[in-house]
């Protein structure tokens, strides 16, 4: 498989972080439905602070970069996201160590590593209306995937399409955890747009390696 | 409801500045952090530092108890939102006068994450930081599963006896305890009579039908035990009493501090009417009032309703809550 390197990661970076910022308005209604309406804000400024930290430190190799990612997210945002995506961001920097670089599957199995810091750190469960109703069904179709023998972008096309999944299955849920939890049943019939924020960062992720075609190995999944 | 608002996104950065501009005989911003509010008189040299920190849309919580013998460093979160963890960072180093640092804030899941990362990043900076999540709030989750309950009206008495303790010399470990007693000795129960927006949503995201209340609604509209018609002024302030002195079973001849505080919009003459039969109430139980506050101490936004925190007092934390302190709140 052919390496990417940390240069190619702060592009990714960037790419999620503009997908994110298009979307702020669309993030902010869903919040403003069930929450403080700062989510969309939130999600893009801390993804832009992310591009700004690893621009200028793309010497480092792209495990320690995704440190780097997560110190500044955690600096820029608040709330449970802060937390959350710092974590996501950090565990997916561990599971790459030192390495040089990073290949097509590393990046498919960035799903899995953010889906384990924020479960980590969050503690939500299953249908309690958070992130994770995206996150864990999105690492499930990645693992999937890989086990029936899917290129790299192919496991990320069936995250993709489990993340869908999940970001409308939240609307069914009422939230337990997290800020919309303070409404209960109050946050119902509202889709929850930490769902919505993960699955636009599932789709980048899927989106900027199918970009790099030529790079990766993976054929149509 | 009609609001002074520039832009919704600058609120917080604009009401903080306000605040320090208008209380800068007590407190002052971090040149570093704006998102952090310092004591004038902090850090003092071999004392325990304080520091809270939460959403905004509370004032005066929670950097109104911003002084001296009270929280010395408070990190300010968005509207209804926790701080980052830098910014509890921050206010950690901000109060840190070599004897270690008391983090005392609410239980809600932010602040919770944010105050862990950041007492693990001064942690090795060698800051030793110690740590009192309040939970008086009585209707958000049984007394059996207290750890779950919410942060409200009673950290104002977990950050008056801690910021007291740490002015006495008291060890980190003191401190912590002392807290965490006060805290343990306060229950907490709210009212609802009306919504509040959030600025930038510009909506209400939660109701409160005309002619009925929220028995045990919390600080940021979260759901109460139960929604009923609107009663007397007497009714309402017997039935809060009843759910707070049910959870506490206080022996008769406790001495006790009472706070009643309007959640935003509530005029402040119907607080005293509230008082004025808590306390009748209390004298009833064999309780003896040995401190009252009573007037806009937590509030949410422009949220109609009130909160009443009842603290079981012992000879420490009598003495510790009669000493002498300056905030811009208390």
């Amino acid at each position: 498989m052919t390496e990417f390197t940390s240069r190619q990661l702060v592009d990714l970076f960037r790419l999620v972080a503009l997908r994110l910022a298009e979307a702020r308005m669309d993030l902010g209604a869903l919040d403003g439905a069930i929450g403080d309406a700062d989510h969309g804000n939130s999600m893009a400024e801390g993804f832009a602070a992310v591009v700004r930290a690893t621009a200028s430190e793309a010497d480092l190799p792209p495990g320690r970069l995704l440190g780097v990612a997560g110190r500044s997210f955690l600096s820029a945002v608040g709330a449970t996201t802060g937390p959350l995506y710092a974590s996501a961001l950090m565990s997916a920097g561990r599971q790459l160590g030192d390495r040089a670089g990073f290949d097509a599957q590393d990046l498919a199995n960035l799903v899995p590593a953010f889906a384990d810091g924020i479960r980590e750190r969050g503690k939500a469960r299953p249908g309690d209306k958070t992130m994770m109703d995206v996150w864990s069904p999105a690492a499930r179709a990645v693992a999937d995937g890989a086990r029936r023998g899917l290129s790299a972008s192919g496991q990320l096309r069936q995250a993709e399409a489990a993340a869908i999944e999940g970001r409308e299955a939240t609307r069914a849920m009422v939230a337990a955890v997290g800020r919309a939890a303070r409404l209960g049943a109050r946050s119902l019939g509202h889709v929850d747009p930490g769902a919505a924020s993960a699955a636009i960062i599932i789709s980048a992720l899927r989106e900027w390696l199918d970009a790099q075609a030529p790079a990766s190995d993976g054929g149509p999944g | 409801m009609q609001r002074f608002l520039n832009n919704p996104d600058d609120l917080v950065d604009e009401t903080v500045a306000g605040f320090v501009k208008a209380h800068r005989d007590l407190v002052h911003l971090l040149p570093e952090n704006p998102r952090v509010v310092v004591s004038n008189v902090a850090p003092k040299a071999g004392r325990v530092g304080i520091v809270t920190g939460g959403g905004s849309g509370h004032e005066p919580a929670f950097i109104g108890y911003t002084g001296r013998n009270m929280v010395d460093a408070v990190a300010v979160g968005e509207v209804f939102s926790s701080p980052t963890a830098k910014s509890f960072a921050d206010a950690v180093r901000a109060a840190n006068g070599g004897a270690g640092v008391a983090v005392l804030y609410g239980n809600y899941a932010g602040d919770n994450m944010n105050v862990k990362m950041a007492a693990r990043t001064v942690a090795k900076e060698g800051i030793e930081v110690a740590t009192v999540v309040a939970n008086d709030d009585v209707c958000s989750a049984p007394l059996a599963e207290r750890e779950k309950r919410r942060g409200v009206a009673g950290e104002i008495f977990m950050w008056k006896i801690g910021g007291a303790k740490a002015a006495t010399g008291a060890s980190l470990a003191e401190v912590q305890a002392a807290a965490q007693k006060a805290i343990d000795a306060c229950r907490s129960v709210g009212v609802g009579l009306g919504p509040c927006t959030l600025p930038a949503v510009g909506h209400p995201n939660f109701s409160i039908a005309p002619g009925t209340m929220e028995v045990g609604i919390g600080h940021h509209g979260e759901p109460g035990a139960r929604v009923e018609p609107l009663r007397t002024a007497n009714d309402v302030a017997d039935d809060m009493l009843k759910i707070v002195m049910d959870d506490h079973a206080l022996p008769a001849g406790t001495e006790v501090a009472v706070l009643v505080s309007g959640l935003g919009a509530t005029p402040v003459n119907e607080l005293y009417v509230l008082y004025d039969r808590i306390e009748s109430g209390l004298a009833g139980m064999g309780m003896k009032v040995h401190r009252a506050l009573v007037g806009n101490y937590f509030t949410s936004l422009e949220m109609v309703g009130a909160t009443l925190t009842v603290m079981a007092l012992d000879d420490e934390l009598k003495a510790l809550l009669d000493m002498d302190c300056a905030s811009p709140a208390l």
